[in-house]
């Protein structure tokens, strides 16, 4: 398998990328980055390891569901993000683990800012990806977006993708 | 400024004052007369299911300590150490029979009662005696259907008789299940850049949903495209103390007891036996109106109970006028499958909420109501007149007499007070 031949710099490079399709709006392109039964979720505040039948999560995405959200907020009656708002996602203290295995593991802290109509507000947390490589590729099996803030305040919603 | 609301039947005009979203001075009033003496929410009596099981909330301004205490008793406990002052529990939430303030290390039983405190010779012996260093608990803490509210003022009217006729839609939410609702884990705390008026009035208003949500119906209309063929009909009504509520035809799934084509066949199995009960227990035109209509109800001031896709209901506290804290519960029958709590969750993360396809947007448009109240100055009054040529009792979902009930309350209580004032400036 190509797996041995992959390097903790590719790792690096595919989250820039994906950091980076955010930041440009080029919201259509972010699910084609993962697998058909890949995930997105923002577990609840302060609850990281939350049950979905027993606790509220800000976002229990599925295949399906990341793409309308990508495809939602691209429109024009997507009043919250239209105008586009600005974001600079950064990505930090990236490690990767099992970059032999098949399903390799990765963590970074992320500090996103979000400005629009001169406000702006930062969301900071870590996220946890697992990647597998497909057709050379490599592709987002899930992504968890743990937020450290003890509450959406001042920000009041998440309407970008984290 | 005392004339703040227009109220003209004859011309089935009804107008709010814009200064009453931007001015310090009527907030203060508001703090008052309507949050110091209206009955509020604090939160459902499952988050503190077990004896000794506390949240810390923020009611009203106040800092309380939610709590069931070792009697059993649901208490609201000052958070506030009678010594000094000091903040007592830190933690959001736990299980204890003793809270311990750090700072002195008094400590208290989980009703309030002071047990113990170091350097007890260098106070008199009969310290404590009439509980006045017991920690404070507000007085009038009452219970309806597991929705448990607070009172800061000593004399008010009951709970049951301040929800009134509201509690006929209440009930309708809470029948959904035959062992009561509960609260789920989770509770989002958010916030929005506009005054905490603007919320209630947002979430019974039918008129903006299309509107505003279009994305929403977009994808509901992707997955089920005979949903186009569901109109949003049903009635406004005005009830007691300035609580209203819309009820109208439910155009999605409801996990009680409405089935969605996007759902699987089993769950439309599970949702036909459903009703099939709700119908034994309280016949088919109650069953039909619990699994098939939504209801957003108000509860005056700042309690919104939303049972629509999934049963939400949010509180709200202004800190500014242009500032409002926000907490949304989620509630779901108790005992509820696994299965029906995932469509559930689905269902409320894809509507609602700070992550979700149609809360963000609400957040907008409030926040651009509160940007664009600026021009207050020469710009002066909202018009929330629709549908009152229609006469009384015949306001549609989409129309607005629910927020002219909201108003005319508020306008009651800030007026009584006003005119206390002026007769006591003419005295």
């Amino acid at each position: 398998m190509t797996v041995t031949t992959l390097t903790r710099q590719d790792v690096v490079d595919f989250l820039y990328t994906e950091a980076k399709i955010l930041d440009e709006w080029r919201l259509m392109e972010w699910p084609a980055l993962f697998t058909d039964d890949g995930t997105y979720t923002v577990p609840p505040l302060g609850d990281p390891e939350a049950d979905p039948t027993k606790s509220l999560f800000i976002s229990h995405d599925n295949r399906a569901r990341l793409q309308e959200r990508a495809e939602r907020l691209l429109k024009k009656e997507a009043h919250v993000e239209y105008p586009h708002s600005t974001t600079v996602h950064n990505y930090n203290n990236i490690l990767v683990s099992n970059l032999d295995s098949d399903v390799i593991t990765v963590e970074c802290n992320f500090t996103i800012h979000r400005t629009k109509r001169e406000v702006m507000d930062t969301f900071i947390g870590k996220h946890t990806y697992e990647l597998v490589l497909q057709n050379g590729e490599l592709k987002i099996k899930s992504k968890k977006v743990v937020l450290h803030l003890d509450s959406l305040r001042p920000h009041g919603k998440i309407s970008l993708i984290l | 400024m005392d004339q703040f609301i227009r109220d003209n039947v004859e011309k089935s005009e009804f107008l709010v004052n814009r200064s009453v979203f931007t001015d310090r001075e009527m907030l203060a009033r508001e703090r008052a007369e309507i949050f110091n003496k209206c009955w509020l929410f604090i939160g459902h009596d499952t988050e503190i299911a077990e004896l000794g099981d506390y949240k810390r909330k923020k009611v009203g301004g106040r800092n309380l300590l939610f709590v069931r205490s070792q009697d059993g008793e649901i208490r609201a406990l000052f958070n506030t150490c009678p010594h000094r002052g000091a903040l007592i529990a830190r933690e959001n939430e736990g299980n204890s029979r003793v809270f311990r303030c750090f700072y002195h290390a008094w400590s208290f039983k989980n009703d309030g009662e002071l047990v113990g405190m170091p350097g007890k010779d260098g106070f008199p012996e009969d310290f404590n005696a009439e509980g006045t260093k017991n920690m404070k608990a507000v007085k009038r803490v009452e219970n309806y259907r597991g929705f448990v509210f607070v009172n800061f003022d000593e004399d008010a009217i009951s709970l049951d008789e301040y929800l009134g006729n509201a509690k006929e839609y209440i009930d309708l939410v809470v029948d959904q299940s035959e062992y009561g609702l509960e609260a789920q884990g989770g509770v989002q705390e958010y916030s929005v850049r506009a005054n905490w008026k603007l919320l209630a009035e947002n979430s019974v208003d039918l008129y903006h949903g299309m509107p505003t949500h279009k994305t929403y119906f977009d994808i509901k209309q992707a997955q089920d495209p005979e949903l186009k063929n569901v109109k949003l009909e049903g009635e406004g009504v005005e009830l007691d103390n300035g609580h209203a509520v819309i009820e109208y035809i439910a155009p999605w799934g409801r996990p009680v007891a409405q089935w969605t084509p996007i759902w699987d066949d089993e769950l439309k199995q599970d949702m036909e036996r459903m009703k099939v009960k709700l119908a034994d227990r309280y016949g088919e035109e109650r069953a039909d109106r619990i699994a098939n209509y939504n209801r957003n109800i108000v509860i005056f001031p700042n309690l919104v109970i939303n049972d629509i896709m999934a049963v939400t209901a949010r509180t709200f506290y202004p800190t500014s006028p242009g500032y409002m804290e926000v907490s949304g519960y989620s509630l779901a029958p108790k005992g509820e499958e696994e299965t029906h709590r995932m469509a559930r969750n689905d269902n409320f993360l894809e509507f609602l909420g700070p992550g979700g396809f149609a809360t963000p947007d609400d957040n907008e448009a409030l926040e651009l109501c509160q940007e664009a109240y600026n021009n207050n100055e020469e710009v002066e009054w909202n018009d929330i007149s629709k549908g009152m040529v229609r006469g009384a009792g015949n306001a549609m979902a989409t129309d607005e007499v629910q927020m002219r009930n909201f108003w005319r309350q508020y306008n009651a209580r800030i007026q009584e007070s006003l005119n206390k004032e002026k007769e006591v400036a003419q005295r």
